[in-house]
């Protein structure tokens, strides 16, 4: 697919723009009531505050211990500024993508309709004023001024501005193609559309404050993620608070400077300072690959799917049948039959018609002027077949067996009626043709397979995620183009309500489903769904039912989407993991620091051999505030993922952020105290 | 050494081949499915009007279960402050002061078995048979079935009830742990442990001297001091006394009483969620650490005291605390075995171990009495870090964390997480307040790091429900009494009720079934993860107060400076 406009460009990670304005956003989201939201930062600024109180008054008696305790105090306030800064980061690509998309919203008035059956009257009114309800009157080269569905007529659109996607689209009204979303532009025609959105609330605006983390509202396992965040913090914090009294017992006395340093090294501050990033991002990459999520529960619901129903048409096949073979009856050549069905196909340009010139002219080398003069004949619901007429009076029709021979007027003949069998039970469709009155053989049209898509659902599978193909084919056929397809079942000839009741059952065992949609019929099962991926060209119906959107209305994108959901939920982990396993290390920084006048045996704790008590619990601090601007390309671009079964996942990233996040501090604290020494600082 | 190391190998073997039999044989008991007491057991549910097959939310669960043991403190409390008003008391003994009976009666109830006083001296027969080896029986119990009802739950599919309180802990009384406590009391007595109502013997020394010696009905007790990880003693140098237990043989049987039942669970608990590869896996995690704390307190007390002058022969490594007829490799078992399963009986003084080896003792309490821990308690706390730790694990595989099919979610996290704060607050806050106030301060005899441990010692016992003690520590007078208490009750229902409570919730949630993209929660990459979140999670806490107790004082002597 290509992606052409400015909406989908890749943001660079270190885009100075958006990092120079983050610098500043860092430092205005030092606001307590933003700060609330996230526990461990919280207890981080206010930590930060205690001491700056404390090293003031140091400062004013004229302590020793202002030296060291001034840089605690400004390495606290660092690493609140760093975890704002992943944050702002975050929100700043968001933004960026959102003035992409603010841009293609018109400026222009709206050609409101007083009475939807008179198109030449119209009153001007702006975009942003429209209700629910209005109807307005949309031409050609006008944009589209809001969401809303065509209630009258037929015109191309061209949506480039939202899809990235360059050919225009046909939007009329009834059917499932009755929806058009503001900032498109109409290329041809005229459109009656009823506005579906309230002021502020199209998919625009929806999708403008969703990748700004404006409204952005914590998902379930962020919030259990933040529990537990938060317990972890108390936890330190009563290790922490009765560390003074066993310290006194032992005839020792611990600077409450030390002891706040110590508390903030301890506490999750690095998977807390880049919490939130990590949602933002998630986000993001979700509108990079084109797809609206209503809420941010549907996107981790996504990385938890079990099952995936696919539609056949336009997402397993290519949608349309297509010639694989000439079938003649005997005493005719299979260049003869080529030769006629090309003659009969020349002028028809259905994907039908166009695959079998296609086969034609590559198994036989025809060319396209044979059939000068020619008059085509097209397909209507009455005569149900088409062909053409040659100059010398010869009719080629072709059509379903029982409609050509109803033409020819004669009976099947046994090997007529053996090959159309075979062609039907292997799936196919068996296309006869016939010359005036003589039948020459059939075409066997075929479901063609869409490559790559079998190796997607073998890496589906590996996940642990089964494929479900939906079609209204005949389990025959079903049969046949999901053997071929590979997935792990099928439902055929599939109505609404047997893929509501399949969708129900699913669940009933326990499983989540995703479903893609577009027509109103299926809008019933996006809501039972627990992943519901609306087309953005289906009707209103079915993008109010989906929680998801995809722009592009390419049904394989739930593919994505689901990869999407689990990165998001790994990239959670990992860096939780990372973030505790640091604190082994820390410990071995500072305990023999805190503890050594008391009991210079502990000395051999410090495994690290850092220069002095102080710069050894100065370095944990920088250490500390470091590693979540250090890990800040990870929050946003996420934790690689390759589909692979949960052991080989859990194992890849137990190995890296685990054990790496175990090691990783011994050198960082170890290289940061020998700078520390280097420039005397503590 | 080698006979030792031959000696632990066959006892877990024997502890194994005797768990097995017994976790599938409490399955059918908690099922209902255990039939040949029904002659028993009917009468009693009748006159008790419970109705065993009626299931009760988690609340009302853990409601009865709250009810119970607090009319059981009631009625111990006032037999202990009352003692002396009441019959069976041939010593004379007087009531119990108001403080150590609220502790002690908290003990027992608790399944803790702390005891700030000495039992021989203390108790009259009436307090020591109706008063504390009734709630021997019951506290355990009471244990066993909220193993029972969390197996359950986490077994259901969207039900809202978790099983009958009253029916699992008539069941466990009747079915588990009276018949064993009986066949064990007739091992001991056939051991040479006294079963009897006489007071004491009379005997005449060496020199002359005239000496009384205690005894008293030791045999049941003991029995089921053991086998339901209360561990209270009959005597108050518990079971290293020769009446307590007298034999290789007697001590043999008692250790494996300890563990038998704890380990049982964990194949009971495969059994009830019906997939015994969850249950195997949570016996590996908890046998790892067992055999590390094992391997870790023979290691150090294997070694004689380094203060020894040099021409000072100690070929049998540190016997200061052991009994001679015991020696280290017994004594090292034992108190692996005690502290692992919050029994808290001992058969040496632990106050006496190099400092490293009581520190493993003490961190085995400290990690939350999980590795086997408390009867069904122990199981119960081990799943609440299960939950934890599958909740790391699930994110990283890019999934809601599931357990058993069960989505864990904010709420059972919610949870869990509370009782991540039970030690910390227990243990640190409690100790840290003891120093700050006068009167737990004067209580520790010892100065410098042994002082600080004896006292984390001491709250590390009665937060997990352990119960033995480092001594040292003058436990007898208000402040601890009181402080002790609280340690012992936060220790107890901090973690019983949040885990009924995931228990409740999870039983109403769906179950998936299992699939590539699910996390198994039975392989050897769970079961390193568990023990390292287990591991991780006590260190982080306890590392900084553990460097200025037994690690400081290990240093220290290392040194040659003792305290």
């Amino acid at each position: 697919m290509t992606k052409a406009t400015s909406t989908t460009a890749e943001i660079g990670l270190f885009n100075g723009a958006i990092l120079r304005r983050a610098l500043g956003q860092a430092v205005l989201k030092l606001n307590p009531r933003g700060l609330a939201r996230n526990p461990v930062i919280f207890v981080t600024s206010l930590t930060a505050v205690l001491v700056t109180i404390l090293v003031i008054r140091d400062g004013v008696a004229g302590a020793d211990s202002f030296g060291i305790g001034i840089q605690v105090a400004i390495w606290l306030w660092f690493t609140v500024l760093f975890a704002n800064f992943a944050e702002a980061i975050a929100e700043g690509r968001g933004k960026a993508r959102a003035d992409a998309f603010r841009a293609t919203r018109s400026t222009t008035r709206a050609k409101v309709l007083a009475d939807p059956r008179r198109r030449d009257i119209h009153h001007p009114k702006d975009a942003a004023a429209l209700e629910e309800g209005d109807v307005v009157l949309v031409e050609a080269g006008d944009i589209v001024p809001t969401d809303g569905e065509v209630i009258e007529g037929v015109a191309s659109v061209d949506e480039s501005a939202i899809t990235g996607e360059s050919a225009p689209v046909i939007r009329e009204s009834g059917g499932d193609r009755s929806s058009v979303t503001g900032g498109t532009r109409l290329v041809s025609d005229w459109l009656v559309v009823k506005v579906t959105a309230r002021p502020g609330e199209t998919f625009l605006d929806k999708m403008i404050a969703l990748v700004e983390g404006a409204k952005r509202q914590k998902t379930p396992n962020e919030i259990a993620l933040d529990i537990l965040l938060a317990a972890l913090t108390l936890v330190f914090l009563f290790v922490v608070v009765s560390l003074p009294v066993f310290a006194m017992w032992s005839g020792t006395e611990i600077p409450v400077i030390y002891l706040a340093a110590l508390f903030i090294t301890l506490i999750p501050t690095t998977i807390g300072g880049l919490l939130s990033a990590i949602g933002i991002a998630g986000m993001d990459r979700l509108v990079k690959a084109n797809v609206i999520a209503k809420s941010g529960r549907a996107v981790e619901a996504a990385g938890d799917i079990d099952v995936l129903l696919l539609d056949k048409t336009g997402t397993i096949t290519f949608g349309n049948r297509m010639a694989d073979a000439f079938m003649p009856l005997p005493g005719i050549t299979e260049q003869q039959l080529a030769e006629a069905a090309h003659l009969a196909s020349l002028a028809d340009d259905t994907p039908e018609g166009k695959s079998i010139v296609a086969l034609a002219q590559k198994r036989f080398a025809l060319r396209n002027d044979t059939a000068s003069g020619a008059s085509f004949v097209p397909f209507t619901a009455q005569s149900r077949m088409s062909g053409a007429n040659l100059k010398d009076g010869t009719s080629i029709r072709k059509g379903a067996a029982d409609v050509i021979l109803r033409h020819v007027n004669q009976p099947a003949s046994h090997e007529l009626d053996r090959i159309v069998r075979t062609i039907a039970s292997s799936g196919g469709t068996p296309l006869v043709v016939a010359e005036d009155t003589r039948i020459l053989g059939v075409v066997h049209l075929k479901d063609v397979v869409k490559p790559g898509i079998r190796e997607r659902f073998d890496e589906l599978r590996r996940m642990g995620i089964r494929t479900v193909m939906i079609t209204g084919d005949n389990a025959l056929t079903a049969a046949a183009i999901a053997a071929e397809a590979g997935v792990d079942d099928f439902l055929a000839e599939a109505t609404p309500e047997k893929k509501l009741e399949l969708i129900r059952s699913t669940q009933a065992d326990g499983r989540l489903v995703a479903m893609c949609g577009d027509g109103s019929n299926d809008a019933p099962a996006l809501a039972q769904a627990d992943v519901g991926v609306a087309m953005n060209s289906g009707t209103p119906a079915a993008k109010e039912a989906g929680n998801l959107v995809d722009l592009d209305s390419d049904p394989t994108k739930l593919i994505e989407i689901v990869l999407v959901g689990k990165q998001l939920l790994i990239s959670r982990g990992a860096l939780t993991t990372f973030s505790i396993a640091n604190d082994v290390a820390k410990y071995f920084a500072i305990l023999p620091a805190l503890f050594v006048t008391a009991y210079p045996g502990l000395a051999v704790l410090d495994i690290m051999r850092l220069g002095t008590p102080s710069s050894a619990i100065l370095s944990a601090l920088i250490f500390n505030a470091l590693v979540i601007v250090a890990l800040i390309p990870v929050a946003l671009r996420g934790v690689k993922y390759v589909p692979a079964s949960a052991s080989a996942l859990l194992g890849r990233n137990l190995l890296i952020y685990g054990v790496g996040g175990l090691v990783a501090p011994f050198i960082g604290i170890k290289l940061i105290d020998l700078v520390v020494d280097l420039l005397r600082l503590a | 050494m080698a006979q030792d190391i031959l000696q632990f190998v066959l006892f877990g073997a024997v502890l194994v081949a005797l768990a097995i039999p017994l976790g599938a044989y409490m399955a059918r008991v908690f099922a209902g499915e255990a039939s040949f007491l029904r002659w028993l057991e009917r009468p009693i549910f009748t006159a008790a009007g419970i109705r065993p097959e009626q299931g009760q939310h988690w609340s009302a669960y853990a409601l009865a279960l709250v009810a119970f043991n607090l009319a059981g403190f009631a009625l111990l409390f006032l037999i202990l402050r009352f003692q002396h008003l009441l019959p069976w008391n041939p010593l004379g003994l007087p009531g119990l002061s108001g403080h150590l009976a609220f502790n002690t009666a908290i003990s027992f109830v608790t399944n803790t078995n702390w005891q700030s006083y000495g039992g021989e001296t203390t108790m009259s027969y009436l307090s020591q048979m109706a008063g504390l080896t009734t709630q021997n029986f019951v506290s355990a119990a009471s244990g066993m079935a909220v193993a029972a009802a969390v197996a359950r739950g986490l077994a259901s599919k969207q039900l809202r009830t978790i099983g009958n309180f009253w029916a699992d802990m008539v069941r466990a009384t009747l079915y588990v742990l009276l018949p064993i406590s009986i066949v064990l009391a007739l091992l001991l007595v056939w051991q040479g442990v006294p079963q009897t109502l006489d007071t004491s013997l009379t005997a005449t020394t060496l020199e002359g001297a005239e000496q009384t010696i205690a005894i008293g009905p030791v045999a049941g007790q003991i029995a089921i001091k053991q086998l339901g990880t209360n561990g209270g003693g009959f005597f108050n140098v518990n079971s290293s006394h020769p009446f307590e237990n007298p034999t290789a043989i007697a001590n043999l049987l008692e250790v494996l009483a300890i563990l038998v039942i704890p380990v049982a669970f964990c194949f009971t608990y495969g059994r009830m969620v019906g997939d015994r590869r969850q249950g195997r896996a949570l016996f590996a995690a908890m046998g790892i650490l067992f055999v590390v704390g094992l391997g870790a307190i023979y290691a150090s007390e294997i070694q004689p005291n380094p203060l020894y002058p040099a021409n000072v022969v100690a070929a049998d490594g540190n016997m200061e605390g052991k009994e001679v007829r015991l020696g280290v490799g017994n004594s090292a078992l034992w108190a692996e075995v005690t502290t692992a399963a919050s029994n808290g009986s001992v058969n040496s003084m632990h106050d006496s171990f190099s400092p490293l080896g009581g520190m493993v003792a003490m961190l085995n309490m400290q990690l939350g009495e999980v590795i086997f821990g408390g009867v069904g308690v122990g199981l119960t706390g081990m799943l609440l870090l299960v939950i934890v730790t599958v909740f790391l694990a699930g994110l990283m595989v890019g999934r809601t964390p599931e357990y058993l099919g069960k989505k864990i979610e904010a709420r059972e996290i919610k949870l869990a997480a509370l009782t991540l704060l039970v030690m910390p607050i227990g243990v640190l806050a409690f100790s840290a307040l003891s120093l700050v106030v006068g009167t737990g301060q004067s209580a520790v005899l010892n100065q410098g790091p042994h002082g600080l441990t004896e006292l984390l010692y001491a709250y590390s016992s009665a937060t997990g429900n352990n119960g033995s003690a480092f001594a040292g520590l003058t436990a007898n007078v208000d402040w601890h009494n009181t402080f002790l208490g609280l340690a012992m009750l936060l220790g107890r229902f901090g973690y019983i009720i949040p885990i009924l409570a995931i228990s409740g919730s999870l039983a109403a949630k769906r179950t998936a079934p299992a699939s590539a993209g699910t996390f198994p929660t039975h392989g050897p990459v769970f079961v390193t993860l568990l023990v390292a979140t287990i591991l991780i999670v006590g260190a982080l806490t306890f590392l900084p107060v553990l460097a200025l107790g037994p690690i400081a004082e290990h240093l220290s002597i290392a040194a040659g400076q003792s305290f």
